[in-house]
């Protein structure tokens, strides 16, 4: 379970984050949604490791996984992927995928982890020697989700993995998402922009509004919410 | 006709020298974007060690190994206790550009002046291990060597091995990951900091190589305040840049033109031209083709 307490986030002098307090339980996905500058990607970020938290806690699994490093916090099952088709172009798609489960040292289950996200994403599986910028926008995300599969993750952070996808394939992303989740029982943190996307996939919601929580529910009752749906669904 | 050849073969030996070095800076450059002037420092220091192990065993095949590991155990320390907590300091207050660009000049300073506080006047000996007399083809003599030959040998080994540490090995992705991209790599597991270090090793490895064999091809002996080592530098340098300055290929492509050219200029134009045509080469590079031989279409990289 994901437990946050408290966090409070600043850059410099500007606030990110204040007091925001959540709980995940295991197996859920969570869609963190708000408008641009709510402090949805400096969540990610902190729980990741790659931002420092100003106060509160935050705890995986009675871990406290604030002011640790990334490459540490992988090491936990936590798994980071970035806003826009985090993936690095100068590397083949199969360099991309296998560079998410090096450490792990283990080279059979390795190669495992790799037919799973194969078996998910068969174009990747046509592409694995070409080199990660030739690829499309939905296969470079598809690739970015495959090497954080391939890092045997256990609470995936997902930075807005619709971002400049074509609505058909934003529709495959979210649906591989859900799968993955259920499948393999997953913590997920969704944030996104795309706000009636994600809460369609979600188990619970949460609303950010300039770096505090503005409401949270199950995200079916979020999506009918008149208020929710006024303020942060446009409609 | 001999003529030609001959210079040919000066040049390719010269110039593999310069590759080696090339690949230290490249190296440095990839993993940390440094501009590692100290390079040259560290190449020095580790043919001095090199020749106190020669003295010692007199083996040059004991000393060049010990040299390359000294070389590398030298520039990881600099990285770990000297450019690791300066950078993390400095953040982004204008000067992080021209910080790592100082830091590494002083460390040249600093390297030469301990050495020269050490060995004062006195040299270290690093004669070449075979003889340096051409071979004779048909009656007359080539400037292909024994020793030139061996030169050769050493720059091909380590350059095929660094090819099958980068593209073969779980190591050689990390370095490589982490230069690309190094906070996805972060996200993906990698400690990139001890990655860096490791480059910096490599890096020193490369430099210590280049420079005992500058010196066995060269004069034979090492001082504190070598020219050699001056050259050995900046035509290094000028060779990363021809090169791309983020590729490897680049580097050896790169130094073996600049050793082809500069011996043609050598024997056809006038030695004092040398370090002048140097200079003009990286110019003439940096207008008419700034991404070097092997570089992205878009430009250089920051």
């Amino acid at each position: 379970m994901l437990r946050i307490d408290n966090l409070t986030v600043d850059h410099g002098a500007i606030r990110a984050l204040h007091g925001v307090s959540f709980n995940v339980e295991k197996g859920q996905l969570a869609a963190v949604i708000g408008a641009n500058g709510a402090g949805k990607t400096t969540l990610l970020r902190t729980l990741s490791g790659l931002n420092k938290a100003s106060e509160g806690q935050a705890h995986w699994n009675d871990h406290n996984i604030l002011h640790s490093k990334p490459e540490k916090l992988v090491r936990h099952g936590i798994t980071h992927v970035c806003e826009g088709k985090s993936v690095i172009p100068e590397l083949t798609v199969s360099e991309n995928l296998e560079l998410g489960s090096l450490w792990r040292r283990n080279r059979s289950e390795s190669a495992q982890s790799k037919r799973e996200v194969l078996e998910l994403f068969p174009r990747l599986g046509e592409r694995l020697s070409q080199r990660a910028d030739s690829l499309s926008g939905g296969e470079r995300q598809m690739l970015a989700l495959g090497r954080s599969i391939m890092s045997k993750p256990e609470l995936l952070l997902l930075d807005e993995p619709s971002l400049g996808l074509a609505p058909l394939v934003i529709e495959q992303i979210f649906q591989a998402i859900r799968d993955l989740t259920t499948a393999k029982g997953l913590t997920v943190i969704l944030v996104e922009q795309n706000a009636m996307g994600a809460l369609k996939i979600a188990d619970v919601g949460i609303v950010l509004n300039l770096g505090s929580i503005a409401a949270s529910g199950s995200a079916a009752a979020l999506k009918d919410d008149p208020a929710v749906r006024a303020a942060y669904l446009g409609f | 006709m001999f003529e030609l050849i001959n210079t040919l073969l000066i040049g390719i030996t010269a110039g593999s020298i310069y590759s080696l070095m090339a690949i230290s800076i490249v190296l440095v450059w990839r993993s940390t974007r440094v501009v590692n002037f100290a390079a040259g420092g560290l190449a020095l220091a580790s043919s001095f060690v090199g020749a106190a192990i020669l003295e010692k065993t007199g083996s040059f095949w004991i000393a060049l190994p010990l040299a390359m590991v000294a070389g590398a155990i030298f520039s990881a320390f600099i990285e770990y206790f000297f450019l690791r907590p300066l950078l993390k300091r400095s953040g982004d207050q204008g000067a992080e550009i021209f910080l790592p660009i100082i830091a590494t000049l002083g460390l040249l300073g600093i390297i030469k002046t301990i050495l020269n506080y050490i060995y004062g006047d006195r040299i270290g000996a690093l004669p070449p291990p075979l003889p340096d007399k051409g071979f004779v083809v048909s009656g007359e003599s080539i400037a292909l060597s024994p020793m030139r030959l061996l030169i050769l040998g050493i720059v091909l080994l380590l350059m095929i091995s660094l090819t099958l540490i980068f593209q073969r090995t779980n190591l050689g992705l990390s370095l490589r990951a982490s230069s690309f991209a190094p906070e996805i790599s972060r996200l993906a597991g990698i400690r990139v900091d001890f990655i860096r270090t490791v480059g910096w090793a490599i890096s020193g490895a490369a430099g210590a190589t280049a420079g005992i064999l500058q010196t066995t091809n060269g004069s034979g002996s090492v001082s504190p305040e070598s020219f050699e080592f001056s050259l050995l530098l900046v035509f290094g340098f000028v060779a990363a840049v021809i090169g791309g300055i983020e590729s490897l290929v680049g580097a050896v492509l790169g130094g073996l033109t600049l050793g082809i050219i500069l011996a043609i200029i050598l024997m056809y134009v006038g030695g004092s031209l040398v370090f002048i045509a140097a200079f003009l080469i990286l110019i003439l590079v940096l207008l008419l083709r700034p991404q070097g031989i092997i570089g992205a279409k878009g430009g250089r990289r920051a």
